[in-house]
């Protein structure tokens, strides 16, 4: 076990003489979780909607004053009147609005028998977001077109009340596990892989071969020393991260006790999956090649940006085995939720298990000779 | 005496291609053995089977009373290596690269800083013992490979052209601390060279390998008396390498090393 150890001090002490690599390895996720969390995290504003009133009547104005009440209020929607359908519908196939509205001529007439009064709004479905958006907002005041202008004292027609059971989370805090398990990630790559690799290129390793270090030993000695340099950067970004997405007391002692507790086996699964995939290879381009794959076959199955369950079949095939999954999953019933450890037993217990069964394939895998 | 290391038979295929085809010699205790051939000879693959980084097709070496194939892991602790590519982690420094290293096999703690200071000043870098490895020369880099590559005190040293690339004065200087490190030492050493001079100051006894095989081995100076038709007097060793393994070009491919890709970090 002392070689174990020798190999970890060498490892710590070339970590410590090279900052630039933590940093390295925080910058991206930190960027990722910055520039990600307010470009999705708030709410569209300013959509341009044309309304093309052909009808004139009291509904139409009606209409009119609650499209209006949109955009002085939430700004939703940015308003542009026309009067030719033909010249809104040039403007939205240009993008100059993104959307049109149009209120037929004999919608009055039609509300006012109860004969299927229609208004039609047509859409650049090319941004689905900005569409789905507008159509929402849209259907939303033509309900209240069909509100009684008197509303029943006590209501016949059910309900729903919707309860929420935690404080409101900004999209910038719901991508904060993400980018914890992100910088992890960053720092098994750099500090583990490519490091690995270019010591194996530059002969280093030959140095080790010849010393009586078994494969067990050697192995365990960059898996450690390549956990504790991932748990640095995880610990960082939780709590550089936290303050960043308003996270309500980041550092509450058994949160973050249970927090290093996940960082670390995430870090141990991380650096065992890149051992397994790094332990044949000797080509100094390969680990950063696999590094882009890896990111994205990792992190975005994972649910750290998107629900897991709008994903295709395929797609939660890879969620089921990527540690990525249990690692958000955890992070975010620990920072989003302050659970107690019943809530993350199950992603503690697959990432020990992802671990052990992956160091003990790349210690096999393992060629002592050259 | 007895025999530090015992060749016997060793062969080493690739596929195909026979890099090593039945060689056997034995070093004595306390000897200093080069293991001269031109390039492609097979001198490194020999080498690496005996310090047990390639397992030998067939045959064997006993190093140190040690089987390579039975015993890989007695002869690691008995040995000392220095391989051809330089091996230092050039971010640490000396004395780190020295501890690691004392570490790795296995030296008690007590009697760690002794020796690594007795190396050092053998090895004259006492006085950089706390500077970047990254920052020292080629020929002190490769004198910090030297001591480290001492510092369990192994019995059998094996040195592959420890001065290739080095300036005519830093090999000098690596001679005369190989030699004064042996007078000091129960050590046997096996050096791999192309530099003729280094292994006729050096060397007790000579094995020129050529094709994987063994073509000649002998004293420096009987070596040159074998020469035939030339007074002994007048036959440098040029003349003997040249003698047994001719005048032809070693042009041959091969496999592009993993070093030499421009990914590598250089640090």
């Amino acid at each position: 076990m002392h070689r174990t150890w020798a190999i970890v001090e060498r490892e710590m002490r070339r970590f410590s003489k090279s900052p630039m690599m933590i940093v390295m390895s925080m910058i991206f996720p930190l960027m990722q979780l910055i520039v990600l969390g307010y470009a999705f995290g708030g709410n569209v504003k300013h959509l341009k909607l044309a309304i093309v009133d052909q009808d004139h009547g009291v509904p139409a104005v009606k209409i009119r004053e609650l499209a209006t009440a949109v955009s002085s209020g939430a700004r939703t929607l940015d308003l542009l009147d026309y009067s030719d359908s033909g010249q809104a519908m040039g403007d939205l196939r240009n993008g100059v609005v993104n959307g049109v509205l149009t209120i037929p001529p004999d919608f009055s007439r039609r509300l006012l028998t109860n004969n299927d009064p229609r208004v039609a709004l047509i859409s650049d479905n090319t941004d689905t977001f900005v569409s789905a958006s507008m159509a929402a907002t849209v259907g939303a005041f033509i309900g209240h077109l069909n509100a009684p202008e008197t509303p029943v004292r006590v209501s016949g027609a059910a309900g729903l009340d919707v309860v929420e059971v935690y404080p409101y989370v900004p999209y910038i805090q719901y991508l904060l596990p993400g980018s914890i398990t992100m910088s992890i990630f960053m720092m098994v790559m750099i500090g583990g892989g490519i490091i690995f690799i270019d010591d194996k290129a530059r002969g280093l390793h030959e140095g080790y071969l010849v010393t009586p270090i078994t494969k067990l030993e050697l192995v365990a000695g960059f898996n450690i020393s390549g956990t504790i340099k991932a748990v640095l950067a995880g610990a960082a970004i939780t709590i550089i991260g936290s303050i960043i997405a308003g996270v309500p007391s980041p550092l509450d002692p058994m949160r973050f006790f249970r927090m290093m507790l996940v960082i670390s086996i995430t870090a141990f699964a991380l650096i065992s999956l890149m051992f397994l995939l790094m332990v044949r290879v000797t080509d100094p381009l390969m680990p950063r090649m696999m590094f882009g794959l890896l990111n994205t076959v990792l992190y975005f199955p994972s649910g750290a940006v998107y629900p897991q369950q709008g994903f295709p079949g395929w797609m939660h095939v890879i969620a089921v085995v990527d540690p990525f999954t249990y690692s958000v999953h955890a992070f975010k019933s620990l920072l989003l939720k302050n659970t107690g450890f019943e809530a993350i037993a199950g992603d503690v217990a697959y990432l020990l298990v992802f671990s052990v069964i992956a160091m003990t394939a790349a210690t096999l895998l393992f060629k002592r000779t050259l | 005496m007895s025999n530090a290391i015992e060749v016997k038979n060793i062969v080493k295929k690739f596929g195909d291609f026979t890099a090593v085809n039945g060689i056997n010699f034995e070093v004595k205790d306390g000897e200093i053995f080069g293991l001269l051939g031109p390039n492609g000879a097979g001198k490194s693959t020999l080498i690496r089977m005996m310090v047990t980084l390639l397992p030998p097709t067939s045959g064997t070496a006993i190093i140190n009373g040690f089987d390579v194939v039975k015993k890989a892991d007695d002869v690691r602790r008995s040995i000392g290596v220095i391989p051809q590519a330089m091996t230092s982690d050039l971010e640490l420094t000396v004395y780190e690269n020295l501890l690691i290293f004392a570490k790795l096999y296995g030296v008690p703690r007590d009697t760690r800083s002794r020796l690594i200071a007795e190396l050092l000043a053998a090895v004259e870098l006492t006085q950089w013992a706390d500077k970047p490895v990254k920052n020292l020369s080629g020929g002190m880099r490769r004198r910090v490979e030297i001591a480290r590559g001492l510092v369990h005190e192994p019995r059998v040293f094996f040195l592959d052209e420890p001065t290739t690339g080095l300036d005519p004065v830093s090999r000098t200087a690596v001679w005369g601390m190989l030699r004064k490190i042996k007078s000091q030492r129960d050590l046997t050493v096996l050096i791999t060279t192309h530099y003729m001079d280094e292994a006729d100051k050096l060397c007790d006894r000579i094995a020129i390998v050529d094709h994987g095989k063994l073509v000649a081995l002998d004293s420096p100076e009987a070596l040159k008396a074998s020469i035939p038709g030339r007074a002994p007097e007048t036959v440098t060793l040029d003349d003997v390498f040249v003698h047994y393994t001719g005048r032809d070009l070693r042009d041959a491919l091969q496999e592009p090393s993993a070093a030499d890709s421009p990914f590598v970090l250089r640090r």
